[in-house]
């Protein structure tokens, strides 16, 4: 696979409401979350919910990304991330997810060698429609 | 300069404005929830001697993605009922200890019109008690 092939497609489990509902105590714990959320029969999740959390089976690794892929980088640390968003996720949605590097690149810092693994990630329900993409960036030296 | 109040008009909002700010006191009772949701179950996110074995000598420490939430959650109280967040963007930078308040806080930097779209851009960032920078970003924010 070279740098900017997608990967397969994973499909998520059907969106539950109560799925939306649990997200939105957690984030917004201790307080009441935004009617928006947990209205019955009509919520839309939050637009960093996920539905890839909790998988039967590990999603396919993104080939080149992987720890093992950089034997002497081995620590890690999350160097941050930016979404894009579409449509807003609903009960019953089933969103289906592909990734690819988005790049690599090297540089010295005071961490020693390091490396920039950036990885960009794209979601789109089950009408087609564009629902999210996030690019994350993961620091490994 | 100003603080934009909840579902303020476009038009209202000048670049320098600001968003009143949205804080959280976190503690293992948030992590845990989160982790619970996000499948987020690491050690050194709930065991003091495994965060401190990852060179973390004040324990447990919270999920960079919780503060990512936090960011979504100050953006909605505002904006959730007139505007979209068409983006978000963020680093992580410094841990967020157990007890740290953490507040978000936002300034906009710029407004142009994209089409039907009106849009502003926000600059944010996650602050602790201290006053230091946990989490800069960037919001896109669009009125249509």
């Amino acid at each position: 696979m070279s740098a900017h092939e997608w990967g397969p497609a994973t499909a998520s489990p059907p969106v539950g409401e109560n799925d939306i509902r649990r997200w939105a105590i957690a984030v917004y714990w201790p307080e009441r979350p935004p009617a928006r959320y947990t209205e019955p029969g009509g919520p839309v999740a939050p637009p960093d919910f996920n539905p890839f959390a909790w998988p039967l089976d590990p999603l396919p690794q993104i080939p080149g990304a992987a720890r093992e892929d950089f034997p002497e980088h081995a620590r890690v640390m999350n160097g941050g991330q930016k979404d894009r968003y579409g449509v807003p996720i609903r009960p019953g949605d089933v969103i289906t997810t592909t990734s690819r590097i988005a790049a690599i690149e090297s540089r010295a810092t005071r961490l020693g060698d390091t490396r920039f693994v950036s990885t960009e990630q794209l979601w789109r329900n089950q009408r087609g429609e564009f629902v999210r993409s996030r690019t994350s960036t993961l620091i490994r030296y | 300069m100003a603080e934009i109040t909840s579902n303020m008009p476009y038009d209202a909002i000048t670049i320098g404005d600001t968003l009143p700010p949205w804080s959280r006191v976190t503690d293992i009772m948030h992590w845990n929830r989160y982790a619970a949701v996000n499948d987020e179950f690491l050690y050194f996110h709930m065991e003091d001697e495994a965060a401190r074995a990852a060179l973390n000598p004040q324990g447990a420490f919270g999920m960079g993605n919780l503060r990512f939430a936090y960011m979504h959650n100050a953006l909605e109280a505002v904006f959730g009922d007139v505007a979209a967040v068409r983006e978000l963007s963020c680093q992580f930078r410094t841990i967020n200890q157990k007890g740290d308040c953490l507040t978000v806080t936002g300034t906009v930097t710029e407004k142009w019109q994209d089409g039907a779209e009106q849009m502003l851009r926000i600059k944010l960032d996650v602050r602790n008690q201290h006053g230091d920078s946990t989490c800069p970003g960037e919001a896109v924010i669009a009125y249509g």
